[in-house]
């Protein structure tokens, strides 16, 4: 198959599987809620627990001294959250969908994708979490939180090509699940979402690794838009739309040599 | 491809990797290396096999188990990608090779069909205008607002051969799908089937029943052990297969 042939294909299966990209995001968040009570306010309450049991750990005993902890804390963990159940989910997508992917054809980077977008919704309603906590704390957002959308979008493509790489690897390698639960952890802490970047500035080493971290780049805009009414300038939306896209296209090139044998291993 | 033909098969060959055991874990890949172990042994499902279905045919697939009859069909349908060789088609294709793959039996019926119509690729609003009569078909009207996992396996079976055969798709591929369901709703089913027959389908049939062959096919092939044996008249080739065993 040439490659213009390709391409023309990948198009015509991303419009003819559009519906069952929404009817399998559609479902994970009906089997989610489904028989629970409280159903979806589960999504804003779960980040408000949190958000209080971090704040008194670090805020009070360990005494974080980061002005707004709460609103400080609550706002990077959302965006830094999404990333993290974006990619774990998106891990185990395949095996996931081995059912169907071995009994029908579809195109099979809809089961990583599908599951970036449940994160993404899971996102929408954790926000209704940060805006009250915002306002709770007096810290009103002004203008520049219309821009929030940006840095979403922007994490949405890291977090999608990052989760293609896991998903494929996974196929192969399992022992990759248990792993990233570890890397993740590892992860959150090299990513100032509980401390404030002051806090590793003086260490060179530590300085230097955050600054390597994507998601540093994505909280901090993040941030910068919802609570500090700072507009982001030109360089920091091409980092951050650099990392994204250079994730997408690894990504994409990943999957796209792996998938082919997937079917052998799942 | 030439246009009177609706599937071309040219040398198709499948290989797979069957590792003695199966490793499926880093460490395990990892020592296997180190001791020099790592073996594959190369089991040959398809080997070299070529064949045309025309537009229209009612094609059988007859072999023992293991011949390559469910691999052929799975290249074909485009879930397995050929080791070699190439496969062209001509059409959509609506595989019959599980039914109610992609059922979340949590859900129930009502959800359930939109979702496994967006499996085959089919619109939200093309299912609105198709849910009455797959509801009509499956004859389950009064539990489509059960859960599915509360279903029992000839109801799931019913909903799943009627979202399938909603559309008259350009190719069908049946694989032993007939096997299900009461012998009413069986003959239900074989009737959906002929009507496709009679339309422009073209049919593709993996079956163990050599009578359902015969009475349904035009042509047939016979694969045996990955190879293809005998193909032509579906009468002849089913005679030889039969007789195989007594000359």
């Amino acid at each position: 198959m040439n490659n213009k042939k390709g391409m023309k294909k990948i198009f015509e299966d991303m419009k003819k599987f559009s519906p069952l990209l929404i009817n399998l995001t559609s479902r994970d968040f009906k089997v989610k809620y489904r028989r629970s009570v409280l159903g979806v306010l589960w999504s804003v309450l779960n980040p408000l627990f949190t958000m209080l049991v971090i704040t008194q750990v670090f805020g009070h005993l360990l005494k974080v001294s980061v002005p707004n902890f709460a609103t400080y804390y609550i706002v990077g963990w959302s965006i830094w959250n999404f990333f993290s159940e974006a990619t774990s989910l998106s891990m185990g997508s395949i095996l996931g969908g081995a059912s169907l992917i071995k009994k029908v054809y579809m195109p099979k980077y809809i089961f990583p994708l599908e599951k970036c977008l449940f994160a993404l919704i899971n996102l929408a309603f954790s926000l209704i979490a940060v805006i009250a906590v915002m306002l709770i704390q007096g810290v009103y957002p002004t203008w520049t939180a219309l821009l929030a959308p940006l840095p979403i979008l922007y994490c949405f493509v890291f977090s999608v090509g990052f989760g293609l790489i896991l998903s494929a690897m996974t196929v192969y390698f399992r022992d990759i699940q248990h792993l990233y639960s570890v890397l993740l952890t590892v992860w959150m802490y090299l990513t100032p979402v509980i401390y404030p970047v002051s806090l590793i500035e003086d260490n060179a080493f530590m300085n230097t690794v955050v600054h390597l971290n994507p998601l540093f780049y994505y909280v901090d805009y993040f941030r910068n838009v919802m609570m500090y009414g700072v507009v982001p300038s030109l360089v920091d939306n091409l980092v951050c739309i650099g990392i994204a896209v250079i994730s997408l296209v690894i990504g994409g090139f990943v999957f796209s040599k792996a998938q082919k044998k997937f079917i052998l291993h799942i | 491809m030439k246009s009177e033909n609706a599937v071309e098969l040219r040398d198709i060959e499948m290989h797979f990797n069957m590792s003695k055991e199966k490793f499926d874990s880093l460490k395990e890949l990892f020592l296997r290396f180190v001791t020099r172990r790592l073996m594959f042994e190369d089991f040959i499902a398809l080997n070299k096999v070529s064949f045309d279905i025309p537009k229209g045919d009612v094609f059988g697939i007859v072999g023992l188990n293991g011949s390559g009859k469910s691999t052929i069909l799975k290249i074909i349908s485009g879930i397995l990608t050929p080791t070699k060789g190439k496969v062209e088609t001509d059409g959509t294709i609506a595989p019959l090779i599980e039914l109610g793959a992609g059922f979340d039996l949590d859900l129930t019926a009502r959800e359930n069909i939109y979702l496994n119509g967006s499996v085959l690729g089919y619109s939200k609003k093309f299912m609105d205008e198709k849910f009455d009569d797959i509801v009509e078909f499956s004859e389950l009207r009064e539990f489509l607002d059960t859960p599915m996992k509360n279903y029992s396996s000839g109801m799931v079976a019913r909903i799943g051969f009627a979202i399938a055969t909603i559309t008259k798709p350009d190719i069908l591929i049946v694989d032993e799908i007939l096997a299900v369901g009461d012998f009413k709703f069986q003959e239900k089913c074989e009737q959906r089937i002929n009507s496709m027959i009679n339309g422009d389908t073209t049919v593709i049939i993996v079956s163990h029943s050599i009578d359902q062959i015969e009475r349904l096919c035009k042509h047939c092939a016979w694969l045996e052990k990955g190879k293809l044996k005998m193909i032509g008249d579906a009468k002849e080739v089913c005679n030889a297969y039969k007789n195989q065993g007594t000359n």
